[in-house]
């Protein structure tokens, strides 16, 4: 039995410690938004914030998470009215729309910390692969957050 | 029967005549459907033909019959209905059309493939057809209510109105009665008269991509799901030879397994038991001479192939013996390697035989073709077969193959309980369906005016059609010359010839398909022509194009948006290609400069002739789309092959861009109108590698003839 908290609430779960915390949120939460799509913390698609940190769920076993607030794509408004699910919105940033849950929580992070990224620093940031190439509308996205028009440079 | 969506149930009471447009024939309603889900209250959702519905409150549901895979077929193809339908696009969704509904009645989504960048390209006509039709059904149906003729009457933003006594309807009020009316000789509307195509719409589907709420394929969950997990032969053509299931048996939550001629399926109760217990468990596997091969002897092999004859495809005059007196002859020989398609949502299906049936849920390119490879395997009838397609988290040609969903119904067969079948991403990397591997010989005779006096071509393609057991007798897959065979240059004389030449890989379609080594290839022989003529590659180009104006005018137009002849800092430069595929012209320019022995693109500038546009913001996207695609094979895109073994499993090793690597790109539209409607899912693609392989050879003074570019240590000359 494992206890963990997400999205501000505690489950308790019969679960192996060696789960990934991204299976333990899709198959035994039913919380859909965490994708799977490398399984090796390359593609940044499962990505959820750990105490506030951008992690890659995939490769973090449950048994490490279990002292930590975990928040999802689901926990970041009940409304989309997180101001960067506004920006998404305001862009028209996804196509396909798979990794962008990932994406979105990247941003998110990167915007907390740093309120006005340059081009560089979402470069940095930003290294969430997008198979579609909603690339130059996710930057556009996150300089419409930070309220500074961006150029890449 | 299984939790579907609300609207699945939602069937409308209202029966629909049939018959009223040439090849658009709406059947009645199926009353055996009525007896599936009972009873449906009176008049709550009114169908006004198979393609839409109206709810009292004027919400419009309008159903679309390509796959949302990111292309922004939810949105664009509503927008051609609702034009017609003068509807207030305030009011309307969107949702999948029920293949199952086609399959029962007689194909009445007509066209339910995605592919080949056909969405608007084939469907808007009776799309339009569609929505006008159901707009002169809701002003008859106004007209009557108010007893005055339908001619009196107009429609617009989602009502009906009757000018003289100023009186007026919502759609929603009079879609009852007009569900059960029939129309004839409806007209569709003149350009001129559209109301939304051409507008930068937002997407209908954004909102739900934003939060996490968006079903893909993978996000399905049923009561009671098993989730299953596949160990393939690491050698494709492999077979199982014997397994033991003894030693994962006792792994937690393991099911049971399930034996393909391929592989092995483990059931589980979560997917990450069921994916542990089938990478631990032994296998056996029958290899044959395909575990021998590797990536260098298909080169050669491939190489080799390009010095025999080869078929046909076309001949203009006598390319011997004007090469025999030609003054100047350049030859050369260009190569690509297989790709995966790499979408970001492995392949999954999620499958449930019932006593009653069948039911599927998947995101799947091609509906029609799913349901039918799992009715016959599942040995149950084509119209017992639900099928929810759900979204595609990325399709490019791949999720058009039932293999997934073949492998769904075996392990369904086998248990009790939907299960929901996901491949991780090494199996969906390892398990094939690769774009051809290819390679072209070109050669070209000059004067010594240094015009062109001969053409030829010849190349060596893994046959897709082969894969797929279609004919090809004639030794010609017209896929595998798609951009060579009708290649636009007026170079006389000229022969055009190919052979087939498949490995023990499997092939697929993957976006652009021919188009996406053809254009590479050619168009960078283009270039060699270029520079052995001494002209400059957009000048030459337009030389050998003067019977083609509309590729000329994009050229032009090309020339000017790029800066072609404005200045770079030293170490950059530019380069440019030009194609066409799926009915529309894109020619792009490349700007580029070398860091580190590595190319790094700095812009892309496009200029595209699609004839018209439904929504300006998806389109460019679309193009933009199509550049990061091409971007990503140019630069790192290469299935490798050791032992027959497919050694890309991931993305650590089969690289993808990333944001840091975006160029700028500027898409520019020329757009020709009249009947031209283009596809662009794909045609942004093609150019990008030889726009950018043209601009390296500038810097370097090396053609690169192969790809990918980060095979190549590049240096500035």
């Amino acid at each position: 039995m494992v206890r963990i908290k997400v999205n501000g609430e505690f489950h308790e779960l019969e679960v192996e410690l060696d789960t990934p915390l991204l299976w333990v949120l899709r198959d035994h939460l039913n919380l859909t938004g965490t994708k799977y799509g490398c399984g090796i913390a390359q593609c940044g698609a499962c990505t959820v914030h750990l105490n506030g940190t951008p992690s890659r769920s995939c490769s973090i076993p449950v048994s490490g998470v279990l002292q930590v607030d975990i928040v999802t794509i689901e926990g970041l408004s009940s409304d989309k009215s997180h101001p960067v699910q506004k920006a998404w919105i305001k862009e028209d940033v996804p196509q396909c729309g798979y990794c962008q849950s990932g994406q979105i929580m990247a941003a998110v992070a990167l915007l907390e910390k740093n309120q006005n990224p340059s081009d560089s620093d979402i470069d940095n940031a930003m290294t969430n692969i997008c198979r579609c190439g909603t690339y130059t509308r996710i930057r556009k996205a996150i300089h419409s957050v930070a309220n500074v028009s961006g150029s890449k440079t | 029967m299984e939790k579907l969506s609300r609207r699945h149930f939602l069937k409308s009471s209202a029966t629909v005549a049939g018959g009223m447009m040439i090849s658009f024939h709406i059947p009645a309603q199926d009353p055996s459907q009525e007896t599936m889900i009972g009873p449906v209250a009176p008049m709550t959702t009114s169908e006004l033909n198979a393609w839409l519905t109206i709810d009292p409150d004027n919400t419009i549901t309008i159903r679309v019959a390509q796959s949302e895979m990111g292309q922004g077929v939810l949105t664009a193809l509503p927008m051609i209905i609702a034009d017609e339908l003068e509807a207030d696009w305030r009011d309307v969704r969107a949702e999948h059309a029920d293949v199952n509904r086609s399959i029962r009645q007689a194909g009445v989504y007509k066209r339910m493939l995605t592919g080949g960048s056909g969405a608007v390209r084939i469907s808007r006509p009776y799309l339009q057809q569609a929505g006008a039709e159901a707009r002169e059904k809701l002003i008859k149906a106004a007209a009557e209510t108010w007893g005055v003729s339908p001619q009196e009457c107009h429609a617009d933003y989602g009502k009906v109105h009757h000018k003289a006594t100023r009186r007026s309807v919502t759609y929603g009020e009079v879609a009852g009665l007009a569900a059960q009316l029939s129309v004839a000789n409806v007209k569709i509307k003149s350009p001129e008269d559209f109301s939304l195509i051409g507008l930068p719409k937002p997407r209908l589907d954004t909102p739900e991509k934003v939060d996490g709420s968006a079903i893909f394929g993978m996000d399905v969950r049923l009561d009671n799901m098993a989730y299953a997990a596949v160990q393939h032969c690491p050698v494709l053509g492999g077979r199982v030879r014997s397994f033991r299931f003894n030693a994962i048996r006792n792994m937690p939550g393991v099911i049971l397994a399930v034996r393909f001629d391929n592989g092995i399926a483990v059931v589980a109760e979560t997917w990450w038991q069921a994916n542990k217990a089938a990478k631990a468990l032994p296998i056996q596997w029958t290899i044959g001479d395909e575990g021998k091969t590797h990536s260098e002897t298909f080169r050669n092999e491939y190489l080799a192939a390009l010095g025999t004859q080869g078929t046909s495809v076309l001949k203009q005059g006598e390319t011997l013996p004007a090469l025999e007196v030609s003054e100047k002859i350049i030859e050369s020989d260009y190569l690509v390697p297989y790709l995966a398609h790499a979408s970001m949502e492995p392949l999954n299906c999620t499958a449930h035989r019932t006593d009653e049936g069948l039911s599927l849920w998947l995101g799947t390119q091609d509906p029609e073709s799913a349901l039918n490879a799992a009715s016959k395997l599942a040995g149950v009838a084509p119209e017992k077969v639900q099928l929810t397609n759900c979204l595609l988290g990325g399709g490019f040609g791949r999720r058009a193959h039932t293999d997934i969903v073949e492998e769904a119904v075996q392990i369904a067969m086998e248990i009790d309980r939907p299960v929901q079948l996901i491949w991780s991403r090494e199996e969906d990397m390892r398990s094939g369906r690769y774009r051809p591997m290819a390679a072209m010989r070109f050669k070209a005779g000059f004067d010594l005016e240094k015009q062109v006096v001969a053409y030829t071509n010849h190349s060596v393609t893994h046959s897709i059609l082969r894969d797929l057991g279609a004919p090809v007798d004639n030794g010609i897959d017209p896929t595998s010359v798609e951009g060579l065979s009708n290649m636009p240059y007026e170079f006389s004389p000229k022969s055009i010839t190919h052979t087939i030449k498949n490995t023990h890989l499997s092939s697929y379609w993957w976006r652009s398909v021919g188009s996406s080594q053809n254009a590479f290839a050619m168009e960078c022989f283009i270039d060699e022509m270029a520079e052995a003529a001494t002209t400059d590659p957009i000048l030459f180009r337009k030389q050998y194009l003067a019977n083609r104006p509309d590729l000329l005018e994009v050229l032009e137009e090309l020339r000017q948006k790029s800066d072609w002849n404005k200045r770079l800092p030293p170490g950059t430069a530019r380069g440019v290609a030009l194609h066409e595929c799926f009915g529309t012209i894109a020619a792009q320019v490349a700007e580029v400069s070398v860091n580190n022995g590595k190319a790094d693109v700095h812009r892309i500038v496009s200029v595209v002739n699609c004839g018209n546009l439904v929504n300006p913001a998806i389109a460019e996207a679309q193009i933009e789309s199509g550049i990061i695609y091409g971007l990503s094979a140019a630069l790192y895109g290469k299935i490798t092959i050791e032992k027959g073994r497919v050694l890309e499993d991931n993305f650590d090793t089969y690289h993808v861009i990333q944001q840091s690597e975006v160029p700028i790109m500027e898409t520019h539209w020329l757009l020709s109108g009249g009947d031209k409607w283009g596809g662009l899912g794909e045609p942004g693609l093609p150019c990008v590698a030889p726009a950018i392989v043209n601009a390296l050879h500038k810097i370097t003074k090396r053609r690169i003839r192969s790809l990918p570019i980060s095979d190549y240590y590049l240096q500035r000359a």
